[in-house]
């Protein structure tokens, strides 16, 4: 329970963070990645603010033993650098520079994007399930 | 740049990064919610709960925000049709096969200098920046 609720907080602040930023919103994202157009780099000051709050913070949470209310921290371990990374990664670029939308704004904009925002969020829970369906299979 | 907001995305997020040092610090997990979303029915039994009641404080969110200050949630489209369901099955695919998104591997893996996280990033920062290129060339902006 004491879980659950601590990560409903962490949702929350998550999506106070997408939403204070715009980043909930399609056209300013962009024009963020429209560097050789009409560029606006407020977007840059989201991932560096979130930088350096995660990285000062992870320093001193990670010094811990172990989580609140977990028995561990369950961190990835890989660090190879392998195809699949780089070629997601690759297809997740286009995907978010054709629309505007990553995972994060895509679930939060369910209330109020309307009828676009129900096309994406629908679109792509359906691709990640089947794919994690079809991963499973194999 | 009419529309630069460097304080209120700055402040943004500071907001993201303490979501994610939040979850870290109580449940000992990675905030990516490319992760955390494919796992609401994939993960394990006991590995589910926490999940959804990050996802609803997501989603409830905004309408929070959205009572202070309500043009937030004015957002705009420039991307509809086709075109954004090809958008979203990439993205879909894309976070999938490359174990993550802007918020996992953009904020948390980097936060961690884990080379795989930086790579990632540039890459989807290139390839983003290719295409709104690209859609710019072809007159879809």
């Amino acid at each position: 329970m004491r879980l659950s609720i601590s990560t409903f907080i962490s949702g929350l602040l998550f999506g106070g963070g997408l939403t204070v930023s715009q980043m909930v919103n399609p056209n300013k994202v962009m024009s963020f990645l429209d560097i050789f157009g009409d560029w606006d780099p407020s977007l840059a000051f989201v991932m560096g603010g979130a930088l350096i709050v995660t990285f000062i913070g992870y320093r001193l949470v990670l010094k811990r033993e172990r989580p609140l209310f977990e028995d561990g921290f369950r961190l990835p371990t890989r660090t190879d650098i392998d195809p699949p990374l780089l070629i997601g990664a690759g297809l997740f670029g286009v995907g978010w520079g054709l629309a505007g939308l990553c995972p994060g704004p895509a679930l939060a904009s369910a209330t109020f994007g309307g009828i676009n925002a129900y096309i994406f969020l629908g679109t792509m829970i359906m691709t990640i399930l089947l794919y994690r369906i079809v991963k499973q299979k194999t | 740049m009419d529309n630069f907001t460097p304080i209120s995305a700055a402040l943004g997020g500071a907001m993201i990064g303490l979501a994610a040092v939040w979850l870290m610090a109580s449940a000992g997990r990675i905030a990516g919610i490319s992760g955390i979303l494919g796992g609401t029915v994939t993960a394990n039994k006991g590995d589910k709960l926490w999940r959804w009641t990050f996802l609803a404080g997501l989603i409830i969110a905004p309408l929070i925000v959205g009572l202070f200050d309500s043009s937030l949630l004015d957002v705009q489209f420039p991307t509809t049709g086709p075109l954004l369901i090809v958008a979203a099955v990439l993205v879909g695919i894309g976070t999938q096969l490359g174990n993550g998104c802007t918020s996992g591997h953009g904020v948390c893996g980097n936060a961690r200098l884990s080379m795989r996280s930086v790579l990632a990033t540039l890459t989807f920062m290139t390839t983003g920046v290719i295409t709104v290129f690209g859609l710019r060339l072809l007159g879809g902006l």
